[in-house]
């Protein structure tokens, strides 16, 4: 059992405070960041973004448009402009490369609330175990895209996605949007640990599968170092992906975190004391590959 | 059953319930959606879409949501709806009074709609329907008070075709005119400058979206006059002149003066004045 109370405590001691939250502050600027972009034109005058993460123009040149609501959008029958397909291909390539989580993890405003309510669970000592599985959130998948098909009414998801809700009404205007953030922050509090983002989000699934070959992993190559302090398993939003690359060695498993799962969030190379985990590509030089059969199981597991 | 078969037997079950657990959750979460989408794809009369929108159920499908031609409107006239607003939200709106379009030339709105939500076909902004303006109280349109106005005439970006006066008696003074503002659903794009400007506290003239504000004629009505008019000439038979029976030299003219004598009768040593002959019996016996 991790005890909650010092959790974290030997990483700060061993790297110091900044080293030891170093992803997670680049990722609050990350995500903050990119609200910023969008809010300058509207709250400063400053034209650098316009629109929100359903689609936008970035300094009048480049386009950026969401694949998952624009394939809502051909489901209900219309026909993109090419602005908006190249909008498409650019952000594919882009998770294709750096793994489609990292959308979860570095870009989405509900991320951050979710964050604070693992936190708080962490903190309040919240244990309430889930049913929900975390396969949830293809079956949402597969019913945002049929949606379009059989009702009227066109991209029904967008009427309650909190994803593009928070977003938006941040840089549009709130509204009520408060009510359904204020929701799924005490779903994950109180009903589901990471219950949004890890068990029901559709958007997270969508870019989970698009990231599924991605380029840019999470790698436990100095696995040699874990001191079993377990603490990874804690912080991380999908801790079952850690078990194999982490625990593996003794069965040949390759180091690197092979789920899609994984957002690449990189909580797990703060937290590490011993600097177990770190960054790298799919495969990683040095370590004895693995074969093809235990990835196959690693995947099946998964 | 071997330990091994049995312990299968029992991942098997409870993969499939716990499939069927999670289908079941999803599948409610889907007509729950399915319902509110029904209610809430249904647009409030003073919510108008930009020019170019598609009918509002296609709209709904393309529309993405982004708010480009939001941020696109030179005159910032476009709203999002957000979440607790009457229309669906996330999409595009404007609303008349407040804030009408002021139909740029080259409609920028349009060219920032990423997915053809509003339709990048439409290149001539008269020719977008965003709704029809309608003169909707005649009791407080100060023209039909027989007071000049002509306000929403005069805003009317396509002056004289979308918005006409129609002069009319003044019964109440017995000399004057009234000039009452018509719309034209031909011309008018439903941009609602005429509803901005209008005097009243409460506009007189508002803008609908089309199907609000439009009627229908029946399909089988055929108005005996225009069909005339573009066939170039009566299409029925036409009657048959009735024949009175008349005496000589006198006609009948059923839509003027009626019974016509054309010849005097014949002079007689008689007074046609029946009096004439009852009475002068009397005088001859005096």
């Amino acid at each position: 059992m991790v005890d909650l109370t010092t959790l974290g405590d030997d990483s700060i001691a061993a790297k110091g405070w900044i080293k030891a939250h170093k992803w997670l502050i680049l990722r609050r600027l990350s995500q903050l960041g990119i609200l910023a972009l969008f809010l300058a034109g509207p709250v400063l005058g400053v034209w650098i973004v316009k629109g929100n993460l359903a689609s936008s123009l970035t300094l009048d040149i480049l386009p950026l448009t969401d694949p998952h609501v624009l394939l809502q959008a051909v489901l209900s029958g219309v026909v993109p402009e090419t602005t908006a397909i190249i909008g498409v291909v650019l952000v594919l390539l882009f998770y294709f490369v750096v793994g489609g989580r990292v959308y979860c993890s570095w870009v989405c405003p509900v991320n951050m609330i979710t964050d604070l309510a693992s936190w708080l669970r962490r903190m309040l000592g919240i244990r309430t175990t889930s049913q929900i599985s975390r396969n949830s959130r293809y079956w949402m998948l597969a019913l945002t895209l049929i949606l379009p098909l059989v009702v009227s009414g066109g991209i029904i998801w967008e009427l309650i996605n909190p994803v593009s809700m928070m977003f938006r009404g941040i840089v549009f205007g709130m509204g009520a949007t408060w009510v359904v953030v204020l929701a799924v922050f005490l779903f994950d509090l109180l009903v589901a640990k990471e219950g949004w983002c890890g068990r029901l989000c559709p958007v997270g699934a969508f870019y989970n599968l698009v990231g599924s070959r991605s380029l840019l992993r999470v790698n436990a190559s100095n696995r040699a170092e874990c001191n079993d302090c377990m603490e990874c398993f804690v912080v991380c939003p999908e801790p079952h992906v850690i078990r194999l690359a982490l625990k593996g060695e003794s069965k040949g498993i390759s180091p690197v975190i092979l789920s899609s799962d994984c957002t690449n969030c990189g909580r797990c190379i703060d937290i590490c004391a011993k600097d177990v985990f770190s960054y790298g590509g799919r495969t990683v030089s040095g370590t004895k590959r693995s074969n093809p059969e235990v990835i196959k199981k690693q995947e099946v597991h998964i | 059953m071997s330990d091994t078969d049995k312990k299968h037997e029992m991942n098997r079950r409870q993969f499939l319930g716990n499939m069927l657990k999670t289908a079941c959750g999803v599948g409610l979460v889907g007509m729950g959606l399915g319902i509110y989408s029904n209610r809430a794809s249904s647009l409030p009369a003073h919510y108008i879409r930009p020019p170019g929108a598609l009918p509002e159920e296609d709209f709904l499908g393309a529309c993405i949501r982004c708010g480009l031609c939001v941020r696109d409107c030179p005159y910032d006239i476009l709203f999002l709806g957000e979440v607790g607003d009457d229309v669906a939200t996330g999409t595009p709106y404007f609303v008349a009074r407040s804030g009408p379009c002021e139909m740029c030339e080259d409609i920028p709105c349009i060219l920032a709609c990423p997915t053809n939500a509003l339709d990048h076909g439409l290149t001539d902004i008269e020719e977008s329907r965003m709704g029809l303006a309608v003169v909707v109280d005649q009791e407080t349109c100060i023209a039909f008070h027989g007071l000049r106005c002509e306000v929403c005439f005069n805003v009317c970006p396509i002056r004289g075709r979308a918005i006409t006066l129609d002069m009319r008696h003044n019964v109440r003074s017995g000399k004057h005119a009234l000039f009452i503002p018509v719309v034209h659903s031909d011309a008018c794009t439903g941009c609602g400058l005429c509803e901005r400007a209008c005097i009243l506290e409460e506009a007189a003239i508002k803008v609908f979206p089309t199907d609000l504000a439009k009627g229908e004629l029946g399909k089988h009505y055929r108005l005996g006059w225009k069909e005339k008019e573009k066939a170039g000439g009566a299409l029925v038979t036409p009657d048959v002149e009735h024949e009175y029976n008349l005496p000589e030299g006198v006609r009948y003219d059923l839509q003027g003066e009626g019974l016509i004598i054309e010849e005097k009768p014949e002079e007689t040593p008689f007074s046609s004045n029946p009096l004439n002959s009852l009475n002068s019996g009397f005088l001859d016996n005096k």
